[in-house]
């Protein structure tokens, strides 16, 4: 039990800024991919290029399921709140590293190789991580508010986002472009030390889960967690239900409408970097207060229900909504301004650039890499009401996320018993998030150029979301037939 | 209700089944043999996705067709 009373406020302050601060550190490496392959991984060496996908694309995501068993068994052996000190001082170590490793030019395939290393770290660590600040807050809440209070939890991954993307446009704009390539990048890295040491502080002078300290005084502690777990049927029956039941699909709808969108706008669409950025930050800070409105909903109405009913909405909007905010940044029905038309050579570089009646603006930069390949980086600008159209369909897949996420740490925890809580839950979240969810920006990229390179469809951009729609459509069939409808379980 | 969560488990297990067949043979062969950087979708449909998606639907399916989730 506890000794002195700590307050919810803090208890979830202390928790979710960790938290937030993982969130932050996994997500530079994504948003600084360009800088680091230019770094580490060049494209002459063909090895370099494919640890450098590897990097990427797949390995922080691949690895945090692996990370669930590791810490989740930890933290329920030994406690929740050294566990996810662990996973903060491991997460921070890892990020910090990566700011300090020498370039390719300087220390050749070590560069790719420990990068690649560190951030496989840096997903064990978010592996590890959400699982034990989800059960340390649940079993603080009062069960009548589970969902409210595990809620500010489901925020930080979204702010973290906000956060990593602010972090480096604000470095990008001190320094000049020379100077951002040659350290500045490593500034976001490096600064993440400082959050990381702020957080451990406060987190130090948090008390153990009183759940966790009273199954300790009764000898009820787990002695083989990840035994009891998976092999026991059981359990490994609600992990299965928790993985193709709700995290598979709410990891989709998530990833789908907080990096898909990213990666949507900037390599389908060709819109402007800064612009895309902007209109995520926006988007993000406009729905981040639904995570919490929807987790304290839950607490009145049922988790299953808020779930169920985001998944089903992304379900039939994806396809409008991305098909819209294609339109919307498409030049091909845009009326030319005349005598906009520029061509520019220069050397090897051949720049096309022409202007639009509403505002909007196209770049093409063509350059030629050898006598038979050339290289075509097309940037779209649009006009300031364009911007805020697209804003408002991010707020609407956002929108779906909080719906499909913020109730899932109090419904996760709810599934499974104090002892084995911390690595039941942790596995099919990091399985649904991180593998299925992850994934899903490079898989849906990837059928994009798939069908754009067949040409033989109306609409190939959107084929990227078969994926997502058919995995969320399966998960909710299981969900509504199998998963009870339950608020207010005891833990 | 319950005969429904038990015929549903045989179509859980043919699904987790067909999509592992689907994954290897119509995604993931042709880029293992593309090689590049696009062994890196074929690893991933290969060694993540596909025995993720077969093993972890049919054994979910077998569950739901033993009856194992009537009383949830």
């Amino acid at each position: 039990m506890q000794t002195k009373k700590q307050s919810l406020a803090y208890i979830i302050s202390a928790s979710s800024v960790g938290t937030l601060i993982e969130w932050y550190d996994f997500y530079i490496f994504g948003s600084l991919a360009t800088v680091l392959s230019t770094k580490f991984f060049p494209t002459d060496n063909p090895t370099a290029a494919f640890l450098n996908t590897l990097a990427t694309f797949a390995a922080g995501f691949v690895v945090r399921p692996f990370g669930a068993l590791v810490f989740g068994r930890l933290g329920d052996l030994i406690g929740r709140k050294y566990t996810f000190m662990v996973t903060l001082m491991l997460m921070g170590g890892a990020t910090f590293a990566i700011g300090l490793i020498p370039s390719y030019a300087t220390i050749g395939a070590w560069a790719p190789i420990l990068v690649l290393t560190l951030r496989l770290l840096q997903g064990l660590a978010l592996g590890g991580e959400y699982g034990g600040a989800a059960t340390y807050v649940a079993e603080h809440a009062p069960p009548e508010r589970r969902g409210f209070f595990t809620s500010w939890i489901q925020t930080t991954a979204t702010l973290g986002l906000v956060i990593s993307l602010a972090v480096i446009m604000l470095t990008r704009a001190s320094l000049s472009k020379d100077a951002f390539d040659d350290y500045g990048w490593r500034i976001p890295f490096l600064v993440s030390i400082i959050m990381v040491l702020v957080s451990l502080l406060i987190r130090k002078n948090m008390e153990e889960s009183p759940m966790f300290e009273q199954a300790k005084m009764e000898g009820k502690i787990s002695k083989n967690p990840l035994k009891e777990s998976f092999g026991n049927k059981l359990n490994l029956k609600y992990v299965l239900l928790a993985l193709f039941g709700a995290t598979m699909g709410q990891g989709l709808v998530w990833y789908t409408g907080q990096f898909y969108a990213q990666t949507f706008l900037l390599k389908i669409c060709n819109l402007d970097d800064i612009q895309t950025n902007m209109i995520l930050v926006i988007g993000l800070l406009l729905g981040t207060p639904l995570f919490v409105i929807f987790g304290a909903l839950s607490d009145k109405i049922g988790r299953k229900g808020i779930m169920m009913a985001g998944m089903i909405i992304a379900i039939f909007s994806y396809r409008p909504i991305f098909d819209q905010m294609y339109k919307t940044v498409d030049i091909t029905h845009k009326t030319v301004v005349p005598g906009s038309e520029k061509m520019i050579l220069s050397g090897k570089t051949t720049t096309v650039s022409k202007e639009f009646t509403d505002g909007s603006s196209y770049k093409n930069v063509i350059t030629e890499v050898s006598t038979d390949k050339t290289e075509s980086k097309i940037t779209i600008k649009i006009n300031k009401t364009d911007q805020w159209t697209l804003i408002g369909y991010v707020f609407c897949l956002i929108s779906f996320v909080t719906m499909a996420y913020g109730p899932i740490a109090a419904f996760l925890v709810e599934m499974f018993p104090t002892k084995i809580r911390y690595t039941s839950m942790s596995l099919p979240y990091h399985i649904g998030n991180g593998v299925f969810g992850g994934l899903m920006p490079a898989i849906a990229t990837f059928l994009v150029s798939n069908a754009n390179a067949a040409g033989t469809l109306e609409k190939p951009y959107l084929e990227g979301l078969n994926y997502p729609i058919a995995l969320i459509s399966v998960c909710v069939v299981i969900g509504i037939i199998y998963i009870k409808s339950d608020k207010k379980a005891s833990l | 209700m319950n005969l429904i969560k038990r015929i549903l488990g045989i179509v859980w297990i043919g699904l987790g089944i067909g999509a592992g067949i689907y994954l290897i043979y119509f995604q993931a062969v042709p880029l293992w043999a593309k090689g590049g950087n696009d062994l890196v979708p074929a690893i991933i449909y290969t060694f993540v996705l596909a025995p993720l998606i077969s093993i972890g639907m049919s054994l979910f399916g077998y569950y739901a067709f033993q009856g194992e989730f009537d009383k949830i």
